[in-house]
C-alpha cells in the first residue's frame, strides 16, 4: 500500500497492520478492540497486540502515558500482530513520537492535528512541530485531521460538555479507519447501543462521532484509495473473537464441567492476570466460586483447602505473586492434591514491567520451590490455545493427583484471535473418582497409590475415610508423619517418578516441516506465532528449517531428545536469557543456540527470519 | 451407612486418632486436646463432618491427634486454608488451631481477614507468649522486656492482645479461657462451636519448657480468684475470693472498686456480650493483670452475615436466575460468525 493513485478506488490487499495510539485516557484500547471485532466479523483472521502503560493515567500528553493497540488482519491464516504498521493513528504528539518508528515507509499516518499546540509539543519533548517536517510527508502518506474540532461539531447538538464530547474522539478515529478499510459500522453501532444503553446521550454522541469519522473519509476524498481485506479461508464452523484471558476462563469452566467438579478460584488482583478473575466472577451459575483473597498466599492456600474438599482448585497470578505462592505450592506437592496454578507472565524481576510481556518464569515454575518439588508444567501458545491448554492442566492434575502449572503471558493474555467455537456436547469427560465411604472400621490409606502413583482423593464429609494431610514428610501408603531416612528417599523418588509418568500420558512431540535436516527452531509459549511465521517464511524461500513448539515443558514429551538429535542445529528463540535452552542442553546434551530478547515486547518475525537465515548459511 | 453414623452415640474416643501425642510432658496443649474431644461428641456433628486446620507450631500438630479430617498446613495460613474449606463446603464443621506466633505474627493478615469475613469457623489460639517449636524466641504476645533466646537484653517489641486484635477486625464471637480451668475451657469451646460466624477463642496455655509459669497469676489456686474475672452475660463484673470487689466505669476507663462502703452491685459495669457496638468487649480485652483482673469467658457474641453463606447464596441465586450454566451458550456469547 505504498503507491498513491489519483482516483478513489478500493484496492484488494491480503493483509494490513493498523495501530491506534494516544493518551491512556483517549480510549485507544476500545478503538482497537472495536476494529478487531469488526474485522473478525468480516471474516478476517486477526491477531492483536494491546500495549499500554502500567500507570492508569500518567501525566496527560507525556510519552509515559501513551497507550496503543495494534491489529493485524488478513485474508489468510496469521499468527502474529505484525511487525511493521501499514497505518498509524496518532492522537497526540507523544503518541506520534513513540510509535512513528514502527510505521512502514509509504504507510498511512493519521494525526489529530488539534492536539499539536506548543504545550502539547513540549510535553512530548518536541522543540519543533514534527508535522511541519518535509521529510515526514516524503516518507509517509500524512493526513492531518482536526479530530477534536470535528468531533465537537458532530456531537454539539446533543449538549454534552467539552470533556464528554472529546471522549468521543476515539470513535471518530475508528470511523475514519473503517472507511479506509471499507468496514461496516454495524458491529460498533451495536456495541455502542449495548454499552451505553443507560446513557442515551453518550450513546448518541458516540454514534455520531463514529459516523462523522466515516463520512469524513468518504466526503473529503482525503485518502488516495480505500483498502479491502477479504475473508480468510478458515476451517468451517462458528467463530468468535477471543482474548487469551477470556479463553483461559472459558477453559476452566469447561474443565470443571468435564470433570464434574465445581470450580473454586482463589486469586489476588495482579496485572495481567486479573481479567480471568473478572470473567469467572460473571459465571456463578456454573457453580464457579471466585474468592478475591487478602493476598497471594491466601489465594493459593484457600484454594488448597477447597481442593482438599473436592473442588477444582485454581489459583492465578503473575510472576511476583507466583513467587509468594511457592511455599504453598510445595504444600500441594506434599499433600498430593490436584490444583492448577496459572502464571500470566510479565516482565520481571520484582515488579518489573507489569503491563509488558516476557517468558522468564519457566525456571521459576520448574525450580522455584524448596526441596525436590516437581510440578508438571504446560504452556499456551496463543490466545485461543489457552482454552485447550488450561483444560489439559486440570486433566493432568486429577489424573496424577498433583498441582500443575499453566503458563500464559501478557502478550497472549491480552491479545486476541478468531476462535472456532467448540461443540460442548462433544467434549470428552475428565474422569474424577472420590473413594466411597465405609463403615467396616477398616483403616483408610490416604497415600495408597494406583498404577500412575496417584493417591485417592478422599473428601471431607465421607464417613470412614477421615485422614490428616500436611506439609510434613509422609509415610507412603498410610500418610502418617514420618522422618525416617529411607522413607524420605522413597517419597522423594515417588513424587519425582509420578510427575515423570505424565510423559506416558501426553502426545509425542511433533514438528512442522522436514522430519530431519539442517535446523530446528524450538519454541514454547506465546512466541509460537512469531516462530511459526518466521520458519514458514524461510521455508517458502527454500530454507531447510523445521519448527517444534512445546506445550509440555515438564515433563518433556518422551521423544523430544530424538527429535532434537535429527537436526544439525537447534535454535531456541525466547523472551528471556535462555531458560528452555538451558534445560534442553542439560537434558539432551544438544548444542542449542538461543535468540533472546527481554524488552517487554514480542518477537518481530523479521528478526527471527534473519536469525534463521544466518544459522542456515 | 450414614444412618448408622447418625444413630451412634459419639464418645471422646471416636474423635481420637491412633497417633502418639508428641507434645512435651506437662504441656498445656494436652488439656485443650482432652476438652476438645469431650466437647465434640456433644455437638451432634460426626467426625467425618469435622475438619481441623492448623498452621505451624506446637499447637498446629493438633489435627494429627483427632480422628477427623485435617490439614496441617504451612506457617500462618490456617485461616486461609479454612476459608477455602468452609467456602466450598459450608456443611462441614471447621476448626482452626493456631498459636500466638502462627496467628499474630506470620499469619496476622489471614487472621484479620478470616475474622472480618465472618466465616462460620472456630479459631482457637493457644497463647503461650513464646515460640516453642523453634525453641524459645519471643512472640508477638510476649511482655515488653521479656528475656528470651533472641532477646538476651529483653524484648523491645510492644506486645499485642489477641482479643483486642480480633475485636478490631469486627469479630462476632470473642472469648478467653485458661488451659487448667477445664470446665471453663469446655464451656467456652462449646459456645464457640455453637456460634454462627467466626468464633475467636484465646486460651492461656502454659509452655512448660520455654515459658513455664507465664500465666501462674491466672491459674494458681490462691490467686486466680483475684487475678481473673469470670464474665457472665447480664451480670455485674464482680471478682475476688469473697466476691467483694468489682469493676465500674470511671469516665471511659474501668476502675476496680470494693463493694460495700456505699458502692453496690448496681454501680458496677454489667456485662453485655450481645452489645451491638464492640466498645465494652474492647474495654474488657484491655484489662491486664496486675492493674485489673483479667476477664475470662465470652466477651462478645453477636450475629452478622457469614461469608460462606453469602457466597453460596450468590451461586444459588445465579443458578435460579440464569439457569444452570450452559457451555455452548457461554462459548457463543457475544458476536459470532459462520465460516461455510
Amino acid at each position: 500500500m505504498s503507491t498513491i493513485t489519483p482516483q478513489k478506488t478500493i484496492r484488494e490487499i491480503q493483509h494490513a497492520t493498523v495501530r491506534f495510539c494516544g493518551d491512556s485516557g483517549d480510549g485507544m484500547q476500545l478503538a482497537g478492540t472495536q476494529f478487531t471485532n469488526t474485522s473478525a466479523l468480516a471474516g478476517n483472521d486477526v491477531a492483536t497486540f494491546p500495549d499500554y502503560p502500567a500507570e492508569i493515567r500518567a501525566p496527560r500528553g507525556t510519552k509515559a502515558g501513551v497507550s496503543g493497540f495494534q491489529i493485524h488482519f488478513a485474508n489468510k491464516d496469521i499468527f502474529t500482530p505484525g511487525d511493521q504498521l501499514d497505518a498509524l493513528v496518532a492522537m497526540n504528539p507523544a503518541a506520534l513520537a513513540t510509535n512513528l518508528l514502527d510505521l512502514t515507509v509509504g504507510g498511512v499516518l493519521i494525526v489529530n492535528s488539534d492536539e499539536f499546540s506548543d504545550k502539547d509539543l513540549k510535553l512530548a519533548g518536541f522543540s519543533t512541530n514534527p508535522l511541519d517536517d518535509e521529510n515526514l510527508r516524503r516518507k509517509f502518506q500524512v493526513y492531518l485531521v482536526d479530530m477534536t474540532r470535528l468531533t465537537r461539531l458532530a456531537v454539539e447538538e446533543i449538549g454534552l460538555g467539552t470533556k464528554e464530547s472529546d471522549r468521543c474522539r476515539n470513535f471518530f478515529a475508528v470511523g475514519l479507519v473503517y472507511w479506509l478499510y471499507d468496514r461496516s459500522l454495524e458491529p460498533t453501532l451495536r456495541y455502542i447501543d449495548d454499552k451505553f444503553s443507560k446513557k442515551p446521550q453518550v450513546a448518541e454522541a458516540n454514534r455520531r462521532a463514529l459516523k462523522a469519522g466515516f463520512h469524513y473519509g468518504e466526503t473529503m476524498e482525503m485518502f488516495a484509495s480505500q483498502f479491502r481485506v477479504s475473508p480468510a479461508k478458515l476451517p468451517p464452523g462458528r467463530y468468535r473473537n477471543i482474548m487469551g484471558n477470556e479463553a483461559t476462563a472459558y477453559g476452566l469452566i469447561a474443565a470443571a464441567k468435564r470433570s464434574g467438579c465445581e470450580l473454586f478460584y482463589g486469586s489476588y488482583p495482579i496485572t495481567p492476570a486479573s481479567d480471568i478473575l473478572h470473567e469467572l466472577s460473571k459465571h456463578k451459575n456454573f457453580g464457579v466460586r471466585t474468592f478475591q483473597a487478602e493476598d497471594e498466599i491466601a489465594a493459593i492456600t484457600a484454594t488448597i483447602g477447597a481442593s482438599y474438599c473436592g473442588a477444582m482448585g485454581v489459583t492465578t497470578s503473575s510472576g511476583p505473586g507466583i513467587a509468594l505462592k511457592q511455599e504453598a505450592m510445595g504444600l500441594a506437592v506434599m499433600t498430593e492434591l490436584p490444583l492448577v496454578i496459572i502464571n500470566v507472565q510479565r516482565g520481571g524481576p520484582s515488579t518489573g514491567l507489569p503491563t509488558k510481556t516476557e517468558q522468564a518464569d519457566l525456571l521459576q515454575a520448574l525450580c522455584g520451590r524448596n526441596g525436590e518439588c516437581p510440578i508438571p508444567i504446560v504452556a499456551a501458545r496463543s490466545p485461543a490455545d489457552c482454552f485447550d491448554t488450561v483444560q489439559e492442566a486440570w486433566r493432568i492434575a486429577v489424573r496424577f493427583m498433583t498441582p500443575v502449572i499453566f503458563l500464559s503471558d501478557g502478550y497472549i493474555a491480552n491479545g486476541s484471535e478468531p476462535w472456532r467455537v467448540p461443540d460442548a456436547s462433544a467434549m470428552s469427560p475428565i474422569e474424577v473418582q472420590h473413594p466411597p465411604g465405609r463403615s467396616d472400621g477398616s483403616t483408610f490409606l490416604p497415600y495408597e497409590r494406583n498404577e500412575r502413583l496417584a493417591r485417592p482423593w478422599a473428601v471431607p464429609g465421607t464417613p470412614g475415610l477421615m485422614h490428616r494431610i500436611g506439609g510434613l514428610e509422609k509415610q507412603d501408603i498410610t500418610g502418617n508423619v514420618n522422618y525416617e531416612a529411607g522413607n524420605h528417599q522413597h517419597m522423594i523418588n515417588t513424587r519425582d517418578r509420578k510427575v515423570a509418568l505424565v510423559a506416558d500420558d501426553i502426545p509425542l512431540q511433533e514438528v512442522t516441516g522436514p522430519e530431519r535436516g539442517k535446523l530446528l527452531v524450538v519454541s514454547w509459549g506465546g512466541t509460537y506465532g512469531a516462530c511459526a511465521t518466521a520458519v514458514n517464511d524461510v521455508r517458502e524461500l527454500g530454507g531447510d528449517v523445521a519448527h517444534c513448539h512445546l506445550r509440555y515443558l515438564h515433563p518433556f514429551p518422551k521423544n523430544l531428545g530424538e527429535v532434537l538429535w535429527r537436526y544439525e542445529k537447534v535454535l531456541v528463540p525466547e523472551l528471556n536469557l535462555g531458560q528452555l535452552r538451558m534445560l534442553l542442553r542439560a537434558e539432551y546434551l544438544v548444542d542449542a543456540v538461543g535468540h533472546n530478547k527481554v524488552q517487554g515486547r514480542p518477537f518481530h518475525v523479521t528478526e527471527l527470519v534473519e536469525k534463521i537465515q544466518q544459522l542456515l548459511q | 451407612m450414614s444412618v448408622d453414623t447418625a444413630l451412634k452415640i459419639l464418645t471422646p474416643n471416636d474423635f481420637a486418632s491412633d497417633q502418639d501425642v508428641r507434645w512435651c510432658p506437662g504441656c498445656g496443649d494436652y488439656s485443650i486436646l482432652a476438652q476438645m474431644k469431650k466437647v465434640l461428641p456433644t455437638l451432634g456433628v460426626p467426625p467425618e463432618k469435622t475438619v481441623f486446620v492448623s498452621g505451624i507450631g506446637c499447637s498446629s500438630r493438633f489435627p494429627y491427634y483427632m480422628n477427623t479430617y485435617g490439614i496441617h498446613s504451612i506457617h500462618g495460613r490456617a485461616p486461609a486454608v479454612a476459608t477455602g474449606v468452609k467456602s466450598f463446603r459450608p456443611d462441614l464443621s471447621v476448626w482452626v488451631i493456631t498459636g500466638d506466633g502462627d496467628a499474630l505474627s506470620i499469619g496476622g493478615n489471614h487472621l484479620m481477614h478470616a475474622i472480618r469475613r465472618n466465616l462460620d469457623i472456630n479459631i482457637v489460639l493457644f497463647n503461650n507468649q513464646i515460640y516453642g517449636l523453634t525453641k524459645g524466641q519471643y512472640s508477638p504476645t510476649s511482655p515488653l522486656g521479656k528475656v528470651t533466646k533472641s532477646t538476651p537484653l529483653g524484648t523491645i517489641d510492644n506486645p499485642i492482645y489477641p482479643l483486642s486484635v480480633a475485636i478490631g477486625c469486627e469479630a462476632t464471637f470473642v472469648a478467653r479461657t485458661v488451659d487448667t480451668n477445664i470446665k471453663h475451657l469446655a464451656m467456652v469451646l462449646k459456645r464457640a462451636a455453637e456460634h454462627r460466624g467466626t468464633s475467636f477463642v484465646e486460651v492461656y496455655q502454659n509452655c512448660i519448657v520455654f515459658n513455664d509459669g507465664a500465666f501462674d497469676y491466672a491459674t494458681a489456686k490462691d490467686t486466680k480468684t483475684e487475678t481473673t474475672l469470670e464474665l457472665e452475660h447480664g451480670k455485674p463484673l464482680i471478682f475476688g475470693k469473697n466476691r467483694d470487689r468489682g469493676v465500674r466505669l470511671h469516665g471511659l476507663d474501668p476502675e476496680v472498686v470494693e463493694l460495700g462502703k456505699g458502692i453496690s452491685e448496681d454501680d458496677l459495669l454489667f456485662h453485655d456480650e450481645r452489645a451491638a457496638e464492640p466498645s465494652l468487649a474492647y474495654l474488657l480485652s484491655r484489662m491486664r493483670y496486675p492493674d485489673f483482673p483479667e476477664p475470662i469467658g465470652v466477651f462478645r457474641a453477636v450475629e452478622r452475615p457469614m461469608y460462606d453463606e453469602l457466597l453460596n447464596e450468590q451461586i444459588a441465586k445465579a443458578k435460579a436466575k440464569c439457569g444452570e450454566g450452559n457451555l455452548q451458550q457461554l462459548f457463543e456469547s457475544g458476536d459470532t460468525w459462520l465460516v461455510e
